[in-house]
């Protein structure tokens, strides 16, 4: 599909792109924004539901603080003003997935407005403006039965769940975006990661954009080089993790300026995201605008936040995770391409707690970023789902610096930690991993490596220090890998009378 | 102020309500009168006056975040016009969400 | 008629409480009652004979096992079909919601039960209380019992009509423009539409979210205040509800002392479109409370004269958005699925066959006051011109303690007759909605016949927000004269025409 398209670099050489980020991310309150009902992810269909959030004729809502509280920590983390007086307002219009036919969102009084952020991408850092965050709640699910796709196009019929109904979301929008030049899918790529890291470092929301809980639509443009008149966007919708945020919005560049370049028009539309075939396909058309006739919400009263509560959050707030990351790396003496590779790969908070667990920084960062990231990558996990916490890692270094374990046996203790075995300490002593530090039974075998490599025993007598490598393998693996390389080393040098 | 049987049907599309042209044609004249007479208070909506959503003024109306339980599976569907796995069963949609 | 009909709640609850009768009979009495009358005024949409019985009687146990009541427990009471409970089908008086049993009690519906009340059934009403005249309901007119050619006001019509038929002593309605206060004018009954946010208005069907207020029907002053008293007070599920203590209504209604109290006419209720009858009763009203020893002063109330244009932007903007949930998806009728059909089109066939005319003509009234390109000249303008209408009563406030006006500006019109003209039936409202811009607290209160045409006229008294009690004192107090030169109450002459016919 792509293969029509121009290049990235030619479409780049004739265009700038504008970038537009609008953001949904779920709270994770205990209940819905306006009922009791929990938002628990994955409960049986409609189980999660009451006559607020069913829109039951004659229900109201009641708003959940939680979430009020939330969304001005947000807010204040994206250094946003906070309002001292906001609506809630209806936007108006018909879908099955809306009990009420209505979004109960806000409109031109969202809750914090006039932020902005900064990102760093490849050393450069990039001003995101952000425009306003503002509250409103999740809509149900709709599974579409028939046709051959799945998909809402062909279906015979639709079945509801409303367990989402009503959950409690913030969205986020930026001003336009402009001057990141080729770099814009990139940049738009790290402002999610950093919106994840954000909400995960204020304990508002799961952020696992797998379960929705973080959804992303990219809005992007086309001014000709030179040009500062914006051209117009389109909308991909639900662009649903990281990757995909830089592969849609490198193909939508890529398709308007084959299109601009060609004298053509892009239409102003919203478009499907295909993680599958790596393009976007044309939705709605936007050229006849929705009317959604908001209005504010009369079932609901003004949220007027004073000063006082807004310092109050204000104080509740985590260091911010640029401030955060530079001091770690600081701290640890981490590389820029360690610490680099340490936040991509979601073990920053790991490797603090390992570290905060009586870790050294470094054997720390190596078990997060090599060994764990394997398992994690094999499970098809996030890392922190893993079944081993940064306490059990930290036990387990701490039996490696004592010389009960080399790395060969941690790695079984690892198994045995992550098949539920218990504590490292107790997955050596079960499975009989430590190492063997008899010197009696250790020097018998050198002995008997020595006999059997004549050959070899001679090419160290003669100062050949190197060729110890066989003779250590033959005694590790005579010992199963229960002996400490180092001093099985140390015992043949010194029978062979090189020390 | 002329209201058209036409303007009127573009209303009843986005208010989701099928009427027929007798309808339309019906409305149209009964909206118009109506509308005339509601105009007056664009008469005195001066620009300085603050507008009135609320009789009363309250603010910061909250609930804690607490779990308080839902309906029973079987209350939720009881009157579904149709539901199959749990679920509620609606025709198929043809336009996309807003 | 049997005899425990025409006695008041409060009557019955003292001969329940000296064990001179018990709820079951005085139920029974009013079923017979229903079973008699109501295929001729329907007042009601579904009646609940059975549980109603059973309810009485058990209450009737828990009374004679020593157990303290609250003061209305055993007496019946009709509910307006706009409470959700779930004892019943609730349908809000559309044929969308025909059948709809709701899985969840309306705050005052449980409030209702939970003080032992005993409910009869529930009452017929204006579609989605959308109307003066009860007869845009979607099964039929209420008939009004002193002339069953009338409309029983709306749309409250079943319950006043309920009231005013002996069918029951005391009923639930809703006031988003009048709904409680005109049914009430024209039926010789009592209505008061309490201070908004003062009852709770979860479980009621919306209409106008910022302007529904539930309220007691009564066919006096004080059994009015018994049932305040006991719907009345804060919700934590409604967040407009107040959280303050409720006036002492009942007490303001035995009192019913005026002595010294300000009271003010609204100058701009009067005249050109009144009738005559209706000045008459209202004036001569006026100078039985200045015989009490009121002040009687003319309050000017400017904006008073755009209410209702406000009232017919503001609240059919909200309808359109409240009504937009009746969709066929969840419950209710559902039009037009023969599985080629799309969800957008079952939509709008179903709501085009289950909503009536005049929910049409506000939804889409509503739906063109708020759209784009609209919005600032009617629903914005609106919203100001009700900022103007709350001045108007603080100004007012400020020099009086109640302001008065006639309840309707005529008597109850023949069925039929403003059918075709909305804005004819619209101006029913046109005394009544003030206060529901305002949320202040107002009744109404019989204050006679119309010499013209033998019908009842309503005298509306309006009081501050919060302050309810004021409306009772007053009502209280015009009653107990009036009923001194009667000798009983005006509804009493309809039962005793009854009687000798
Ligand atoms: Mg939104
Ligand atoms: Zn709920």
């Amino acid at each position: 599909m792509s293969d029509e398209l121009m290049s990235y670099d030619a479409a780049l050489e004739l265009f700038d792109p504008v970038l537009g980020l609008e953001v949904h991310v779920e709270l994770n309150t205990a209940s819905k924004m306006f009922c009791g009902c929990s938002t628990a992810f994955g409960g049986a269909p409609n189980s999660q539901t009451c006559p607020v959030c069913l829109g039951l004729p004659g229900s109201l809502p009641v708003v959940n603080a939680k979430a009020i509280e939330s969304a001005i920590r947000i807010g204040l983390a994206l250094n946003c003003e906070i309002a001292g007086w906001c609506r809630f307002a209806r936007k108006n219009y018909f879908y099955p997935d809306m009990t009420k036919d209505f979004q109960t969102s806000q409109y031109d009084e969202p809750i914090a407005f006039e932020g902005g952020v900064d990102v760093e991408v490849d050393g450069e850092t990039y001003q995101i403006p952000i425009e306003r965050a503002h509250m409103e709640e999740d809509a149900g699910k709709l599974l579409h039965v028939g046709g051959s796709t799945g998909r809402i196009q062909g279906a015979d019929y639709s079945l509801v769940d409303y367990n989402r109904a009503g959950v409690p979301l913030i969205e986020i929008v930026t001003k336009p975006v402009r001057g990141t030049g080729a770099k814009a899918p990139q940049v738009a790529k790290a402002y999610v990661a950093l919106l994840r890291d954000l909400m995960r470092a204020l304990d508002v929301s799961d952020v696992r954009m797998e379960q929705g809980s973080l959804r992303c639509d990219a809005n992007v443009s086309l001014m000709p080089k030179g040009s500062s008149e914006l051209g117009l966007r389109t909308e991909t919708k639900n662009v649903n993790s990281l990757r995909s945020i830089e592969a849609a919005l490198t193909y939508e560049i890529r398709r308007q300026a084959t299109i601009l370049a060609s004298g053509g028009r892009v239409h102003q539309e919203t478009r499907h995201w295909h993680e599958d075939g790596s393009y976007t396909s044309p939705g709605r058309s936007k050229e006849q605008a929705e009317d959604y006739r908001y209005f504010p919400e009369p079932d609901l009263v003004p949220v007027a936040p004073s000063a006082g509560w807004v310092e109050e959050l204000r104080a509740t707030l985590p260091e911010p995770p640029a401030a955060r990351q530079a001091r770690l790396q600081g701290e640890w003496g981490f590389t820029d391409l360690e610490m680099r590779d340490v936040v991509n790969g979601g073990g920053l908070d790991l490797i603090d707690a390992t570290v905060a667990a009586g870790c050294a920084a470094q054997p720390a960062r190596k078990w997060w970023t090599t060994e764990l990231t394997r398992r994690a990558n094999e499970a098809g996990l996030e890392l922190d789902e893993l079944a081993i916490t940064p306490v059990q890692v930290a036990a387990l270094q701490a039996l490696v610096d004592a010389g009960t374990l080399n790395d060969k046996l941690a790695r079984q203790v690892i198994d045995g930690v992550l098949a539920g075995e218990g504590e490292p300490a107790e997955v050596v002593e079960a499975r009989g991993l430590a190492v063997v530090s008899d010197d009696g039974a250790l020097a018998a075998a050198v002995e008997r490596a020595i006999e059997a490599n004549p050959d070899v025993a001679d090419r160290i007598r003669e100062g050949k220090v190197q060729a110890a490598g066989a003779l250590i393998g033959a005694v590790m693996k005579e010992m199963r890998g229960q002996a400490d390389a180092g001093r099985v080393r140390e015992l043949i040098l010194a029978k062979l009378a090189q020390v | 102020m002329a209201i058209t049987p036409a303007e009127v049907g573009r209303l009843a599309e986005l208010a989701r309500i099928s009427m027929t042209p007798d309808e339309l044609a019906q409305l149209a004249p009964q909206l118009e009168v109506i509308l005339e007479s509601v105009a007056r208070v664009t008469e005195v909506a001066a620009g300085d006056v603050p507008p009135t959503s609320h009789a009363l003024p309250l603010t910061n109306v909250f609930r804690a975040d607490e779990v308080t339980g839902s309906l029973p599976v079987a209350d939720v569907l009881a009157a579904a016009p149709a539901a199959e796995d749990d679920r509620f069963r609606v025709p198929r949609i043809l336009g996309e969400q807003a | 008629m049997n005899p425990l009909l025409m006695l008041t709640a409060s009557e019955l609850s003292q001969m329940l409480r000296a064990g001179e009768v018990s709820a079951r009979e005085i139920t029974a009495a009013h079923l017979d009652r229903i079973a008699a009358v109501d295929g001729d005024i329907h007042s009601f949409l579904a009646v609940d004979s059975e549980r109603a019985l059973a309810t009485a009687e058990a209450l009737d146990d828990r009374r004679a096992a020593g157990e303290e009541l609250d003061e209305l427990a055993g007496i019946p009471i009709a509910v307006k079909d706009l409470f959700c409970y779930t004892g019943l089908p609730t349908t809000a008086g559309s044929r969308i919601l025909e059948g709809w049993r709701p899985p969840y009690n309306a705050t005052l519906t449980e409030r209702v039960l939970d003080a032992g009340l005993v409910v009869l059934g529930k009452t017929n009403l204006d579609e989605f209380a959308m109307g003066s005249s009860t007869e845009s309901s979607g099964y039929g007119p209420t008939r009004n019992p002193w002339d069953r050619t009338r409309i029983p006001g709306g749309s409250g019509g079943g319950s006043a009509a309920a009231l005013a038929a002996f069918e029951a002593p005391l009923a639930l309605g809703t006031d988003t423009g009048g709904s409680i206060r005109q049914p009430a004018s024209v039926t010789g009954t009592v209505g008061v539409k309490p201070t908004y946010g003062a009852t709770s208005r979860y479980g009621v069907i919306a209409m106008a979210s910022s302007l529904d207020t539930p309220g007691p029907c009564a066919r006096t002053v004080l059994d009015a205040a018994l049932l305040h008293r006991v719907i009345a007070g804060w919700d934590p599920r409604d967040s407009t509800s107040i959280n303050a203590a409720v006036p002492d209504v009942v007490g303001a209604a035995r009192r019913a002392d005026v002595k010294g109290l300000r009271i003010g006419v609204v100058k701009e209720f009067g005249g050109e479109g009144y009738q005559p009858g209706v000045e008459q009763r209202f004036r001569e009203a006026l100078s039985v409370l200045e015989g009490l020893g009121a002040e009687i002063v003319e309050v000017s109330c400017p904006h008073f004269d755009y209410a209702l244009a406000t009232y017919y932007l503001i609240m059919p903007a909200e309808v359109s958005s409240n009504l937009a949930r009746f969709d066929a998806m969840r419950y209710g009728l559902r039009v037009g699925d023969d599985g080629e059909r799309s969800a957008e089109e079952v939509m709008s066939l179903t709501r085009g066959a289950g909503f009536g005319a005049e929910v049409k003509r506000r939804i889409i009234l509503g739906t063109y006051a708020l759209s784009s390109g609209y919005y600032d000249a009617y629903y914005g303008s609106a919203q100001k011109v009700r900022t103007l209408i709350v001045r108007d009563f603080e100004a007012a406030f400020e020099q009086v303690d109640v302001l008065v006006s006639p309840s309707t500006p005529t008597t109850a019109f023949g069925l039929g007759e403003r059918i075709d003209d909305p804005l004819a039936m619209y101006k029913a409202d046109l005394c009544t909605i003030p206060s529901n811009m305002a949320g202040n607290a107002a009744g109404s209160f019989p204050c006679g016949l119309s010499p013209d045409d033998g019908l009842p006229v309503g005298f509306q008294v309006m009081a501050p927000a919060l302050a309810d009690d004021r409306v009772y004192l007053v009502g209280a107090a015009l009653e107990a004269e009036l009923g001194r030169r009667w000798g009983g109450l005006l509804i009493d002459q309809l039962a005793s025409r009854e009687v000798s016919a």
